[in-house]
Parts: structure tokens; C-alpha cells; sequence
């Protein structure tokens, strides 16, 4: 630069040379403003994504090992028996959860869409589950399917001496446990948006039907629920978010046992990761939960977008 | 229309159905009621009678040592400090994110930049990965800044994974904030942030509402973030009541667990009780997401 022209300005000029640069410093204020939460998304989502990535392909077991294995923790997730059954558990518990949830929420919203008189307080008597965190719904299931004193016992004592209900202890039967306790936290939440989505339909339609001569049922079957379509499809993905990541409900309702019979691969990850020192190992879990979620939320943020664009 | 005579099956059916949903909200309110029936009963009556019968007499001996004296792992006085510890989480936490949320919002719907809306998207991803993929980077994280165990650590945790939610929040309520308004203020000369306190903010209220509800109902009922990077000493109310409840030495004593479960859901409870329309607005608006 030319010394000359930095001591050329005199008194006039100074001031609006410092004013532009501090409009040229407003203009970049809101990046500015946005830059803190870009940089640590950057870094806590898609770093530490990618980090948990590499971690997966090294041998690392109590503290992070730098040493690359290609995909060999995969492999021996894919034929660790405890990880086939949290899959499989994952695939009943949520197939039942979510199509549970599904069929109680539309019927329960149809239900209640009938001119109920004490509709606001019914509604507020379903989703009061949804307020409440998994560990005291956990809990409080615990208490209640606990065969020695909960519901087994109770029915015992009203005289039905051989009614048996030990699902909590059995291997076998101890997953639908799980389902039950997540249906009556989470279906008050379906119904919920599905009643907000009837409120939303068109009632002319409706009451051009009702003049042809169609029934309630048909009219629900034909005109009301497929317009409700989105709504499913919604309902559908954030039920499926809430299985993959159920950690919580597993710890307190059945610490995943007997055994690790009642195992989600929420629990298996946060158990090899953090207190049996397999850390490659866990994940290599965590990076095929993420695969799973992506599987299902990818076509859903396509199809959204696609729709807007259309639409 | 007008209305026709109700027949003899209308009228049946009618019965019918506030019976079923009745009935329902019967099956609902069971595991409440259950918990506190059990919380008032001493554990000789727990034994002898069902989950159903009626306490003798109402006794909070269970209460008391639920919040001052039941064994959570390897201290002894109740969830007490814990539920406080929870306090001190959840507080900066929902303010902080709350702040920031509505400070990107405000960016992202009325000062939009090349390549902002592909920015929010990026964000909005913190919402829905499974946190379980970044545990253990995190972790290491916090043990390298001296965070770990701390509950500055726990609230920096919470802000961070939380701010994806209230950005959204904020920024689908700004969108549809006039235009005109903004743009007036700014031909007036107004700058960003003046336009934020004066213009934008006194608007906001509605939406500061379900936002806070929102995380704060998220970050008192986590217990994923609580279990890894909490230490003993600052674990949240939902870490404390799960090794209450799994600590297995000595007879168990289902009214204190029920007690503390009780008391570890309280908060939420009561906001939903007070506020239950906005918390409906977060879960729906948190649902548009997915």
C-alpha cells in the first residue's frame, strides 16, 4: 500500500471510511450471531459422528486405541448373540409399540371427535403420561407387573387363585412389558395429533357425504382418514425415533434382563461402551442406531421436501 | 340443520362410548393412583393386601424418607440433593438454549443469508440423530475441557444438543411474523439487535412459552446424558431414582420407591397440569420435525 494515501485523509474523510466498515460489520452481524451454534453443530454432531465413525473401526476397549481394524468390530457385533437379540427385540418391541400406538390413537381420536361434553379433561387424562419421564414410567410399571405383589397378586386375591402374569421375570414374555409401558406413555401422544389432524379436515366433504346417504363408518374409512395420511406418516417416524433410542424405560423397567432377554441396542451400546470397556465394540452399535434412524428418516425428509416443492 | 329425534340405538351407543372412554381414562390414571396409594401405605401393608385396597391410615413416613433418607448407590439422603441438582441443570440449561434458539430463529426467518436455509438444515439433524453416536466423543470432550462430572458440563451438553429444538421453534414462529414490521424498522435505521429487543421480542411471548415448557419437560426427564457424564455427586433426580430403586440391599421398600418416583415426576406434572396447552403446541410443533 501506498504510505501516502493512509496520511492523506484528513478530518472529513475518517469518519465515513470507519462507518462503512462498521455497516460492512452490521451486514455480517446475524452470520456472526449464527456462527456459535453452526460451529458446535459441526463439531458435537457431525464431528463427533464421524468420530464415533473412526472409533468403530479401531480396537479400542477401555480408552480410545488409535489402531485401525477395518469393519472387524462389525463383524463381531453381527454375530454377538446379544446384539441378535436387541435387534430383534428392537424389531418386536417397536413393530408393537408403534402399531399399537397407531391403532389406540386414530381410535381413541375418533372417539373422542364425537361431541364429547368432557373432552378437555379426557384429553388431558391421556397425554399426562407424555409429561413424565421413562424412568418413573419404568418405575411405576415395575411396581404394578411385579408377579410376587402387583397386578398377579391382586387378581389372586379377588379369587382367580390361578391367574399368572410373570411377563416382568420371564425371558420370554419380558419385551411386551416394554410395550405395554411405552403404549401408555406414548399413545395419549398419538391421539393427540390425530385429533388435531380431524379438526383439521374438511367438513363440507363431510357433510356432502352425509347428504349422499353414506354412513359414519364409511365416511371415516373413505373420506376422513385418508386425508389424514400425513399424519400417520408423522406419527409413524417420531414413534419409530422414540424406539431405536429407548434407553431409559429398558433401565428402570427391566435393567434389560432376565439375562439380557429385555436388551435394545440403546442398551447394549451404553454397556459395552461404558462398563465392560468394549468401546470399539459399542461403537460400531452406535454408528448401525444411526444407520437405522437414517433409513427411516431420510425417505421422510425426501418425501416432505418433495411435497413442499410440489405442493 | 336441524336436529333429528335421537332414536333408542343412538342413545345406546352414546352410553356406549363415554362408557369405553371412561373406561379408558380409568386405564390411564391406574399406574398414578397405584403409586400413590402405595406411597402412603407402610411396607407390612403393602404385603398383606393388594395393589388396590386402601391405605389404613395416610402415612407420609414414605415421603419423608424418600426425600431425606433412602439409599441412592452410595449416599444415603434421599433424592433431596438431587432433585436440587436437577434444578441447577435444568435452569441455565432451558434459559440458555432458549436465548440462543430464539436468537438464531430471529436470524434464520428475517436476516436469511446465502446458504442459510441449508445451515438450518444441517442443524435441525442434531434433532434427530440418536444421541448414542455421540456419547463417547463426547465424554472425552468434556474429560479434556474439565468438564467432566460437573454440572457445567451437564448444562453445556444439554444447550448444545438442545439448541436444534428452540432454533426450530423460533424460527417457524418469526416466518410468519409480517414482513412489512421488520422492514419498517429497518428503514428507520433500526440495527439487528435493536430490532430484536423492541420489535421482536415483545412478540415472542407465546413461543418463549413453548420453548421453555418444552426443554424444560426434555432436560428434567433425561436421563441418557445424566447416567454418562454426571458424577456422583451432581447426578440429576432421574439417575438418583433409578439406583434407588435397583439398590437391592435390605428388604425393599416399594412406598419409598413409589415416593420418589412421585417426586422425581412432580415438576413436569405440574407443568403439564398448568400449562398442558402450551406443552401440546411444543409436542406438535417438536412433531413437524419428526
Amino acid at each position: 500500500m501506498n504510505p501516502k494515501s493512509l496520511s492523506l485523509p484528513e478530518t472529513g474523510t475518517v469518519r465515513p471510511v470507519t462507518l462503512r466498515l462498521q455497516d460492512r460489520l452490521a451486514a455480517q452481524l446475524p452470520k456472526l450471531v449464527l456462527a456459535p451454534t453452526v460451529i458446535v453443530t459441526l463439531v458435537a454432531v457431525y464431528g463427533y459422528m464421524i468420530w464415533t465413525g473412526l472409533l468403530s473401526l479401531t480396537s479400542s476397549r477401555i480408552l480410545p486405541v488409535w489402531k485401525f481394524i477395518g469393519t472387524a468390530q462389525y463383524s463381531k457385533l453381527l454375530e454377538n448373540d446379544r446384539w441378535g437379540v436387541a435387534v430383534e427385540n428392537l424389531i418386536i418391541f417397536g413393530g408393537l409399540f408403534i402399531l399399537i400406538c397407531l391403532v389406540l390413537g386414530v381410535l381413541m381420536a375418533i372417539l373422542l371427535d364425537q361431541k364429547i361434553r368432557a373432552e378437555g379433561v379426557l384429553r388431558t387424562i391421556y397425554l399426562y403420561p407424555m409429561a413424565i419421564s421413562f424412568i418413573v414410567t419404568g418405575t411405576a410399571w415395575k411396581w404394578l407387573l411385579n408377579p410376587g405383589l402387583g397386578l398377579q397378586k391382586t387378581i389372586r386375591d379377588w379369587g382367580f387363585e390361578s391367574f399368572t402374569f410373570d411377563w416382568l421375570v420371564n425371558p420370554d414374555m419380558v419385551i411386551y412389558c416394554l410395550v405395554i409401558a411405552a403404549v401408555w406413555q406414548s399413545s395419549g401422544f398419538v391421539m393427540a395429533l390425530f385429533l388435531a389432524g380431524l379438526r383439521g379436515v374438511d367438513q363440507e366433504m363431510v357433510k356432502a357425504a352425509q347428504l349422499d346417504g353414506a354412513s359414519m363408518p364409511m365416511i371415516y374409512r373413505r373420506i376422513i382418514l385418508p386425508c389424514l395420511k400425513p399424519v400417520f406418516f408423522s406419527a409413524f417416524v417420531i414413534l419409530s425415533h422414540i424406539a431405536i433410542k429407548s434407553f431409559d424405560l429398558v433401565a428402570a423397567l427391566t435393567g434389560g434382563g432376565p439375562g439380557y432377554s429385555s436388551d435394545l441396542p440403546a442398551t447394549f451400546m451404553y454397556q459395552h461402551a461404558f462398563t465392560r470397556g468394549q468401546m470399539g465394540l459399542g461403537a460400531a452399535s452406535a454408528m448401525l442406531m444411526l444407520g437405522g434412524v437414517l433409513a427411516i428418516l431420510v425417505p421422510y425428509l425426501y418425501s416432505e421436501l418433495r411435497s413442499k416443492k410440489n405442493g | 340443520m336441524v336436529k333429528p329425534q335421537q332414536t333408542l340405538t343412538q342413545q345406546l351407543l352414546r352410553y356406549g362410548l363415554y362408557g369405553i372412554l371412561t373406561v379408558a381414562a380409568l386405564v390411564y390414571l391406574l399406574p398414578l393412583w397405584v403409586m400413590l396409594l402405595t406411597s402412603l401405605k407402610d411396607v407390612e401393608e403393602i404385603r398383606s393386601g393388594t395393589l388396590l385396597s386402601l391405605p389404613g391410615s395416610i402415612n407420609f413416613d414414605a415421603w419423608g424418607k424418600a426425600w431425606s433418607g433412602a439409599c441412592t448407590g452410595s449416599t444415603c439422603e434421599g433424592i433431596a440433593p438431587f432433585f436440587v441438582n436437577s434444578f441447577k441443570i435444568v435452569i441455565p440449561a432451558v434459559l440458555i438454549s432458549t436465548l440462543i434458539g430464539a436468537l438464531n430463529g430471529y436470524v434464520l426467518s428475517l436476516w436469511k443469508f446465502r446458504g442459510s436455509e441449508l445451515l438450518f438444515g444441517a442443524m435441525l439433524v442434531g434433532c434427530f440423530i440418536p444421541f448414542q453416536v455421540i456419547l463417547l466423543p463426547m465424554a472425552r470432550m468434556l474429560a479434556t475441557l474439565g468438564l467432566a462430572n460437573t454440572t457445567t458440563g451437564l448444562v453445556a451438553v444439554h444447550v448444545t444438543y438442545g439448541v436444534a429444538f428452540t432454533t426450530l421453534f423460533f424460527r417457524n414462529f418469526y416466518v410468519g411474523l409480517p414482513k412489512e414490521l421488520i422492514a419498517a424498522a429497518r428503514l428507520d435505521g433500526a440495527g439487528f439487535f435493536f430490532i430484536f429487543r423492541r420489535v421482536v421480542l415483545p412478540l415472542s411471548t407465546p413461543i418463549i412459552v413453548v420453548c421453555v415448557i418444552w426443554q424444560f419437560t426434555q432436560i428434567w426427564n433425561d436421563f441418557l446424558f445424566g447416567v454418562v457424564f454426571s458424577g456422583s455427586d451432581t447426578q440429576p433426580v432421574t439417575v438418583a431414582l433409578n439406583n434407588l430403586v435397583n439398590t437391592s440391599f435390605g428388604g425393599k421398600e416399594y412406598n419409598v420407591d413409589m415416593a420418589a418416583a412421585l417426586m422425581a415426576a412432580l415438576p413436569t406434572l405440574l407443568v403439564y397440569v398448568l400449562a398442558g396447552k402450551y406443552f401440546v403446541r411444543g409436542l406438535t410443533a417438536g412433531a413437524v420435525k419428526g
